[in-house]
């Protein structure tokens, strides 16, 4: 089971759950499965960033997710 | 994985393509476009921090002769709907009525109306014409009194964090990390230090006034012309503003005279095109250095307290930190990258950061290199500093204890890959600079800094020319020699000579799209672009070759610029280089080009160390900077000078920020200071000369290793002058800037104590 | 207002040109005679960027009035290299990457010519204050000295 945390800022859209475990080949089950917990979360991780296994991405989707993979979504960075 | 290795053209210093333009003054710039039959637009800005407009008479302006149209906040769409990019870039909402009030004008400077006319001289002259009335509100000012209950609302509609059900606030949005348990960690140190940390708004202080230049064809289609971070952002910005679609927008960037984020938003282009629209004219606006200060994006300036606790031997045991950041007058401070940054250099177990992003009545924040972290890492580094004093340990020895490492769970969240922060403090520690003991009457600070870094979208597209030689288009503007490094990777990825290929930057119809130079992000990601462009080349030249010699492409090799067959393929022929290939191209298949889009992931985080000796004169309260060194990991250095101008220019512009940089601003809201006089950047004999060094732990991520160098560099300037500063005069100081007047105020203060 | 006929010389060629009588030197240079290597970067004399020499002297055009042009002998960095070959310190600033975005370059450019016109040996502090009057926000000056440092080495040579 691959462990998704979330940050504060999403605490209030998962009702206080910091860390669930989700079944997932790719970074798209993982958030299909994240809304199916918590229907319409969707929207809002898709305007955050993500950490998979410690490599930043702006914009997952198709990325492979392994058994033991971490998820932790992220404020986007931009920069100057 | 990128390994340090040999390279041919990578790591080489060589002239830029675009330098003898630059030196000659023929490269033309935001300001350097003439349209035939062209106007002039000029901007109406707010004499007050905070009104209410209750009507906009422009009849007066308008009956002089030569004033073709006048707009104001009417005649734009409302409802724009929409996120821009850039960090603190917000809503288009948010976007539009900051380029033109609508009912209120929330800082002083803030555009009501705009005029066309014959020239820039009319221009300004109806602007005293255009009747505004007034309703004057009390402005908000710092994030102390927005934070405090009863205070001015910049916006009466503003939630914390959007939400409907609770007050108004000036607090757009909170922001919060936590890991362990920071009071049982507190409990378990033996020292705990704490400290409240100021730093004022500042300026990016490019050396360009934001300009453009805008025009209709017959299909009401508009090109801009202007200088940008992002043209292709200035294109969907404006389409956003003006309610268009992008397809109705061209957008062609001149060179760009400095941004260092500020210029990756927009002030004008949408008031251009809409006057443009309105005269059937070419319409050309350029801001005023007064109007750059007063109207575009200074940085946040902010309010941060940080604590941290620590055992005898100098293991952290718990940190917080508290960061009040002012957004200006709409929602959007770096606040949150403030929090993401102000523990990254550190591995903690136990700590808490909470950041509020809080309205005020100055102009909207924008990006201002690695914005938001020299502000919270001036609070971190600047407590580490005295942390290190209690327990008698050398700062750098006190870093190396706590410092993140390849596998360390950062702060923000993820886990990090091979990073450099340890190898910078490896090597500051047996610098020259720093074992040389400091002069006596001198002080010695010492920071660390860090950048996220950036990937997102790029584009490229080599072509070969039928002589062999190599055209790279992208579309990043080239904003401190970025097209040196593109040819310089092409050469290397091509295995050919730097001086046969050459950089352009496309305008947005003429190459594919690419996110802002910005974020540290060019020479990674549009540079992963050309590689992968040149890639696509050496596949297509091995194909031609192997049609060539009849045999299959998988038996070519591609070896220093040459197509030859692999070892064991037996045939006798000559390699076939990039011209022979080219020069034959039309018989083999036509001409050949290579391209590659892509969004760029696992930009590499970027981390430095720098230190200086300052003396601080006690009658004047000058503080003089005598050495600077900075040490910055840069994964590896396409163009080491270039790198080198970035750890030097990030280092000064730190320093102008540490030391003298200030937005000062009158009880009204007025800034006081609006020009290059009084905001007072470094000069070049303010400064010394910078040594650099740089470390390459390559970033894994990216064929070269590249890491962005950019942000990086200005991060630990502040925290370095105010320890060096404190250092020197055996007492803190901890807010900025330590200009004369206030350190002088410091000095009496602690000398009465 | 009506314009003022000014009859000058840029770069060793005759110009004429119509000024108003409050168009400064540098909004003539650049908007009737269409040379735009001089730069704005703040047209109040505070960062260098529109330097030009007037008659052997480094002046901010930005605070000159275009009718002081008359009969004058005007520089601008249009005027600095000949014909394709580059001064010597045109070339040094390419070699030391001494620019970044490079609007600051013009003014530098001119800026650094005429100190080594005066003084062809001049000390780092010498340069630093020389320059003081011209602003760059990229390079934190560092690469900028060393490149005008390199270019009186060379033309100490060359004389």
């Amino acid at each position: 089971m691959a462990r998704v945390v979330f940050p504060e800022h999403l605490l209030q859209h998962t009702g206080g759950t910091r860390e669930i475990e989700v079944h997932a080949s790719n970074y798209r089950g993982v958030v299909r499965a994240v809304d199916k917990q918590w229907p319409g979360i969707e929207q809002v991780l898709i305007k955050s960033a993500v950490a998979i296994d410690g490599q930043i991405y702006q914009d997952a989707w198709l990325e492979p997710i392994r058994e033991d993979s971490e998820i932790f979504f992220m404020q986007r960075i931009e920069g100057g | 994985m990128a390994e340090a290795r040999d390279y041919r053209a990578i790591g080489t210093r060589p002239v830029r393509p675009d330098g003898v333009d630059k030196v000659t003054g023929r490269a033309n710039f935001g300001a350097d476009m003439t349209l035939p039959n062209m106007i002039h637009g000029k901007v109406l800005r707010s004499p007050h921090a905070h009104a209410r407009i209750k009507s906009i008479d422009a009849s007066r302006a308008l009956r002089l002769p030569g004033v073709y149209a006048v707009i104001s906040g009417a005649d734009f769409p409302s409802g724009a709907e929409g996120e821009i990019s850039g960090e603190g870039g917000g809503t288009v909402s948010d976007l539009a009525k900051n380029i033109m009030a609508r009912d209120k004008a929330l800082y002083h400077g803030h555009a009501v109306a705009a005029v066309a006319a014959k020239t820039a001289f009319l221009a300004e002259s109806a602007l005293e014409l255009i009747d505004v009335d007034y309703e004057v509100l009390p402005p908000v000012l710092d994030v102390d009194t927005a934070m405090a209950d009863g205070a001015p609302l910049v916006d009466e509609h503003q939630r914390t964090g959007g939400g409907q059900g609770d007050a108004p606030s000036n607090i757009a949005a909170i922001t919060k990390f936590e890991r362990g348990d920071p009071e049982a960690g507190f409990a378990a140190a033996d020292v705990v230090v704490e400290g409240a940390y100021r730093v004022p708004t500042a300026h990016q202080g490019y050396i360009e006034p934001h300009a453009c230049t805008a025009t209709l064809d017959e299909e009401g289609r508009a090109t801009v012309w202007c200088c940008t971070q992002g043209h292709f952002d200035v294109r969907s910005m404006t389409a956003g503003v003006l309610g268009k679609s992008v397809g109705e927008i061209k957008v062609v960037p001149s060179e760009i005279g400095g941004g260092f984020g500020g210029k990756t938003v927009i002030y004008l282009e949408p008031l251009a095109v809409k006057l443009s629209e309105l005269t059937g004219r070419p319409v050309k606006m350029v801001m005023s250095r007064e109007e750059v200060f007063r109207a575009t994006g200074p940085t946040s300036a902010s309010h941060c307290r940080v604590k941290v606790g620590a055992k005898r031997d100098g293991t952290i045991t718990a940190a917080t930190a508290w960061l009040a950041y002012e957004a200006g007058a709409f929602p959007g401070a770096p606040v949150g990258p403030g929090c993401m940054s102000v523990f990254a250099p550190y591995d903690l177990d136990n700590f808490r950061i909470e950041g509020f992003d809080v309205l005020v009545n100055k102009p909207k924040a924008a990006a201002y290199r690695a914005p938001g972290a020299p502000q919270s890492l001036h609070a971190m580094e600047s407590t580490i500093d005295e942390l290190a004093r209690k327990l008698g340990m050398d700062p750098i020895d006190l870093r190396l204890a706590n410092c993140a490492d390849e596998g360390t769970h950062a702060p923000y969240g993820p886990t990090f890959p091979a990073i450099g922060i340890k190898k910078c403090l490896e090597a500051a520690k047996v610098h020259p600079n720093y074992t040389t003991p400091k002069a006596d009457g001198t002080g010695r600070g010492i920071a660390a800094g860090f950048w996220f870094n950036i990937g997102m979208q790029s584009s490229a597209e080599v072509r070969l020319s039928e002589d062999g030689t190599v055209t790279v288009m992208e579309g990043s503007p080239d904003i401190g020699g970025s097209r040196a490094s593109m040819c310089l990777m092409a050469a290397e990825t091509l295995g050919v000579p730097y001086n046969i290929v050459r950089a352009h930057v496309g305008d947005t119809e003429s190459t594919g799209f690419c996110n802002v130079t910005g974020g540290s992000r060019t020479t990674f990601a549009t540079g992963l672009a050309v590689v992968q462009a040149c890639e696509d080349i050496i596949a297509e030249c091995k194909q031609r070759a192997a049609m060539t010699w009849d045999i299959d492409a998988d038996q070519v090799d591609w070896t220093d610029g040459e197509a030859v067959p692999k070892p064991g393929v037996n045939i006798d022929v000559a390699p076939l280089s990039l011209a022979d290939i080219a020069g034959n191209a039309g018989r083999t298949g036509g001409p050949i080009l290579g391209r590659a889009s892509l969004n760029a992931q696992g930009a590499g985080a970027s981390f430095s160390v720098n230190f200086a000796d300052v003396t601080v004169d006690r009658e004047t309260g000058k503080v003089d900077v005598l050495n600077f060194t900075a040490i910055q990991d840069a994964g590896t250095a396409i163009h080491p000078a270039y790198v080198e101008g970035q750890m030097q220019g990030g280092a000064v512009q730190g320093l102008g920020w540490a030391l003298n940089e200030e937005y000062i601003y009158d009880d009204n809201g007025v800034m006081e200071n609006a020009g290059f006089l009084d905001y007072r950047v470094p000069v070049a004999s303010d400064m010394p000369m910078i040594d650099t060094q740089i470390i390459e732990v390559p970033n894994p991520s990216h064929p070269y290793g590249v890491r962005g160098v950019g942000e990086t560099p200005i991060v630990a300037p502040l925290a370095v002058a105010s320890n060096a500063v404190s250092d020197a005069l055996g007492f803190r100081i901890s807010d900025l800037p330590l200009s004369p007047p206030s350190v002088l105020a410091a000095i009496d203060g602690h000398d009465e104590a | 207002m009506s314009k003022v006929h000014v009859v000058t010389n840029v770069n060793g060629e005759p110009r004429e040109m119509l000024c108003e009588p409050q168009q400064s030197l540098l909004e003539v240079l650049r908007d009737e005679l269409g040379m735009t290597g001089t730069k704005e970067g703040c047209a109040t004399g505070d960062c260098g960027a529109c330097s030009v020499m007037l008659n052997g002297r480094l002046v901010c055009s930005c605070l000159t009035l275009g009718v002081e042009a008359e009969d004058a002998d005007i520089t601008t960095i249009e005027g600095i290299a000949e014909g394709s070959q580059l001064h010597p310190v045109q070339r040094k600033f390419l070699e030391h990457a001494a620019l970044q975005c490079g609007i600051c370059t013009p003014g530098f450019i001119v800026a650094t010519k005429a100190l080594l016109d005066r003084n062809p040996n001049p000390d780092e502090t010498t340069i630093r204050y020389w320059l003081a009057g011209n602003l760059c926000r990229c390079t934190g000056y560092d690469k900028i000295i060393r490149a005008v440092q390199d270019a009186a080495t060379e033309l100490a040579h060359e004389a």
